[in-house]
């Protein structure tokens, strides 16, 4: 596969380990957050740790949009689906992820609901065109690379003019989230970032560079593949070396200081900020979330139906805050592994493939002298 | 976090749409995030859209940036 | 003068017919449907007799018998549908047994409704595989269920088989050092499948990699009839396997990721839906555990065999009190091949 093949390239990336190892400096700790859950995935999935040196630390951020919904709008998506007449369509990602009492979107559909998996915004238009019976409503997740694609359904249900559409907009964003965690007292001092691959493309290099400097902190934007993250690892430990906090970018191919602006451009016209939003793991977070704009409220699932807006606690041993923030490890909590597995997820970071808990427990749980 | 792959465009269809192509495998997708997108161009996609072209110049520097530096002979610490 | 007496005075539709509830009754209708359709596609000395049982003798020796149920949706796929897959399927389970397959049953739970043009598409594919493999199909049922109370059509399976004198291949007879082999590509056909589900769109050339393994297993014994374990990676794929065969051996694995063949379009299609090949169905793939000193005469029996070109070593068992797959990927780290609680789902994130 052209554009991925080249970038997994096993020699190359342990060369690149080796340059890693010759640029860190000795007896020194380099604590470098890797805020997107793919890359967490990424790091997990090929094993990359293993090529870093101890002097080393991966620390997995807040960026993955299933792991970080809380559980009452899970509950929501529930109660939309219960209603009358209501097809829910959602990505897979979120089907099996549980709500309140173990209630899951996988499970309502086993129990009668009418829950469709789809790939795309346009599946779901389709569907509404298709069955002008049922009302179709999208359950909308992500961060900014995958916002647009609601946006252009949003404007082209408008165009349309369907009566059966309308989303549930759960879309937040990334910058707010990086703030917060830097401007936490709790979370760990980190070294740098290495910065979301796709969410880039969309909204460019620049909105880092606020952050970068406010906080001083060098971050460094990254493709997915495994040779992008060990690069990108490499540039982070330069800046650190060299006492810089600047914004580079390693994935140049796909992303530019501007990013997509026809992009941002739609989002801008249909979604609008929330003054706050609730994060699971980290509480509630300033203007970090989408709304839709009150020209599109015809779409807005939230304006049809009086969704219920309950907030639900994680179980108080859950550790998740202390892992997104650096603080602790996985197998720290003690629910790891014992009550808290992916098929038994407790908190944010079991809950989907990326998150820090999950992501060790399906890839590298067989390390520390851990129980299966 | 968001799964996003480079796949080759390999027909423009009408209302915005394109079909591309990823290790042989063919998926129908929306151009309406991004402008000029010719066939033999390689775009990002995600949930069924193109979110950007891949800039193939940049793409090589980068590889080439690769090759130099896992060539480069170091010294143990 | 008199008209002839014929059994049923009209033969089926087949053409637009469909199943109704009479055919499951018992009655003139279900005799005419297994007639026309079933017997008239498996055609053998047993089905022929028409008793509801089969009577055979049976060779001394250790015998195998295994049973099987086909649900899958769509019932026709690239390369196949649910009647050659039921067939190979259950010749795989008793293969893998290291026996020879020597008689199969069949038992069809159908919707009312079904159109007799697609049951006879199955039933015929399912005796083309039959005769194919030389393992005949020698009794059956066959049941209707009110519309809506069936997916189309389900159907069970039965085979017996023979194991060779002296060989005993299982599960639970893995040991360290013992070598992992793989016959060929893995995921083809659950990409296969998946991309005519609903919902899934892409497109693609690959076919399902459904196929009968007894004649390449019935080499592979006679060359090294010290194997330890046979088995194929149905649903949940390769992971799956290895993760039951440690849990019944006991043991730890290690495999290189370098080495598991995958064909690029079942790479791509996995790219693009966010899953791993690994957990992606084979119907027509094996996994071969033996002992070190039979790795590279089994590989080369395996490769010269049309079912096995592309056959692979590609890791070793260990000790490992924890049971783990472990695997060392393209770039040099290590990480577990895990087993997943349920089917894998199509990601965005």
């Amino acid at each position: 596969m052209k554009y991925i093949d080249e970038f997994r390239n096993g020699e190359v990336a342990r060369g690149l380990a080796k340059a890693i190892a010759a640029e860190v400096e000795p007896g020194r700790a380099y604590r470098l957050m890797e805020f997107c859950g793919g890359h967490t995935h990424a790091i997990s999935r090929y094993g990359l740790e293993d090529l870093l040196p101890d002097g080393i630390r991966m620390i997995h951020g807040p960026g993955c949009p299933v792991c970080v919904l809380p559980i009452g709008r899970i509950d929501a998506a529930l109660w939309l689906a219960a209603q009358p007449g209501v097809t829910l369509c959602s990505y897979g990602d979120m089907l099996r992820v549980p709500g309140s009492e173990r209630r899951s979107l996988l499970k309502a559909k086993a129990a009668g609901a009418d829950i469709r998996m789809v790939q795309s915004t346009q599946d779901a238009l389709a569907l509404a065109q298709k069955r002008p019976d049922r009302q179709v409503v999208f359950f909308a997740i992500g961060f900014e690379t995958t916002t647009p694609p609601s946006a252009v359904a949003l404007k082209q249900a408008q165009a349309l003019g369907l009566a059966n559409f309308s989303m549930f907009s759960n879309h937040v964003l990334t910058p707010p989230a990086i703030a917060h965690i830097l401007d936490s007292d709790e979370t760990v001092k980190l070294d740098g970032f290495v910065g979301p691959a796709h969410v880039s493309t969309v909204i460019g290099s620049r909105p880092y560079e606020g952050a970068a400097a406010h906080y001083n902190k060098p971050v460094v934007i990254a493709g997915f593949e495994p040779l992008d993250v060990l690069q990108a690892v490499l540039m982070l430990v330069r800046q650190v070396n060299q006492g810089r906090a600047e914004v580079e970018n390693e994935f140049a191919r796909a992303v530019t200081r501007d990013g997509n602006l026809k992009a941002q451009a739609l989002v801008a016209e249909v979604f609008e900020l929330r003054p706050w939003f609730e994060w699971r793991g980290l509480g509630r977070v300033a203007d970090s979330a989408l709304a839709i704009r009150p020209e599109f409220a015809a779409f807005d699932a939230e304006r049809r139906w009086p969704v219920p807006d309950i907030s639900v606690a994680d179980n108080p041993a859950c550790d998740c805050g202390a892992i997104l923030r650096g603080l602790k490890r996985p197998v720290e909590c003690r629910l790891f592994g014992t009550v808290c597995t992916p098929d038994n997820p407790m908190g944010s970071c079991m809950v989907s493939a990326e998150g820090a808990c999950a992501a060790h427990w399906t890839y590298g749980r067989f390390r520390e002298g851990e129980t299966r | 976090m968001c799964l996003a792959l480079p796949a080759l465009v390999t027909e423009l269809l009408p209302d915005d749409l394109a079909k591309v192509e990823l290790g042989g495998v063919r998926q129908k997708i929306s151009l309406a995030l991004v402008s000029d997108v010719a066939l033999g161009d390689y775009v990002i996609v995600h949930v069924g859209y193109a979110l950007a072209k891949l800039d193939p110049e940049e793409a090589a520097k980068t590889l080439a940036l690769f090759e130099e530096i896992s060539q480069q002979p170091t010294e143990a610490r | 003068m008199t008209l002839p007496r014929r059994a049923h005075p009209r033969p089926l539709d087949l053409a637009h017919g469909r199943v109704d509830l009479s055919h499951g009754g018992g009655g003139r209708a279900m005799a005419q449907l297994v007639e026309e359709i079933f017997l008239a596609a498996f055609d053998n000395e047993a089905l022929r007799q028409k008793n509801d049982q089969a009577a055979f003798d049976i060779p001394g020796g250790r015998m195998v018998m295994t049973t099987d149920g086909y649900v899958i949706h769509p019932l026709f796929f690239p390369g196949g549908d649910i009647g050659s897959l039921a067939v190979h399927g259950t010749i795989n389970d008793v293969a893998m047994a290291g026996a020879r397959p020597l008689y199969l049953s069949a038992g069809f739970i159908i919707e009312e409704g079904f159109p007799l043009a697609d049951l006879k598409r199955i039933a015929d594919s399912m005796a083309q595989a039959s005769k194919e493999a030389g393992v005949p199909v020698v009794t059956g049922d066959t049941k209707v269920v009110e519309r809506g109370k069936g997916d189309g059509v389900f159907i069970t399976t039965a085979g017996i088989g023979l194991v060779p004198p002296g060989v005993v291949i299982s599960g639970d007879r893995a040991r360290p050092g013992d070598v992992i082999l793989l016959s060929g590509t893995m995921g083809d056909h659950g990409v296969a499948v998946m991309s005519r589900r609903e919902g899934l769109e892409f497109e693609t050339d690959l076919v399902s990699d459904s196929a009968a393994l007894h004649f390449l297993v019935a080499a592979m014994v006679a060359r090294a009839p010290g194997i330890r374990t046979l088995r194929d990676p149905t649903r949940g794929g390769l992971a799956a396997t290895l993760n039951e065969i440690t849990a019944q051996s006991q043991i730890g694995m290690l495999i290189d990721e370098t080495l598991v063949p995958v064909r690029d379009e079942v790479r791509g299609a996995c790219e693009l839906l966010g899953l791993d090949p690994l957990h992606v169905a084979n119907e027509g793939k094996l996994i071969c555990i033996c002992p070190p000193e039979d790795a590279d005469s089994l590989l080369a029996v395996m490769r010269a065999h049309p079912l096995g070109a592309e056959a692979a070593r590609v890791g070793i068992c260990r000790a490992d009190p924890r049971h783990f797959v472990q695997m060392e990927t393209a770039q040099g780290g290590r990480r577990i091949v895990d087993w997943l609680a349920g089917e894998q789902l199509p990601r965005i994130c």
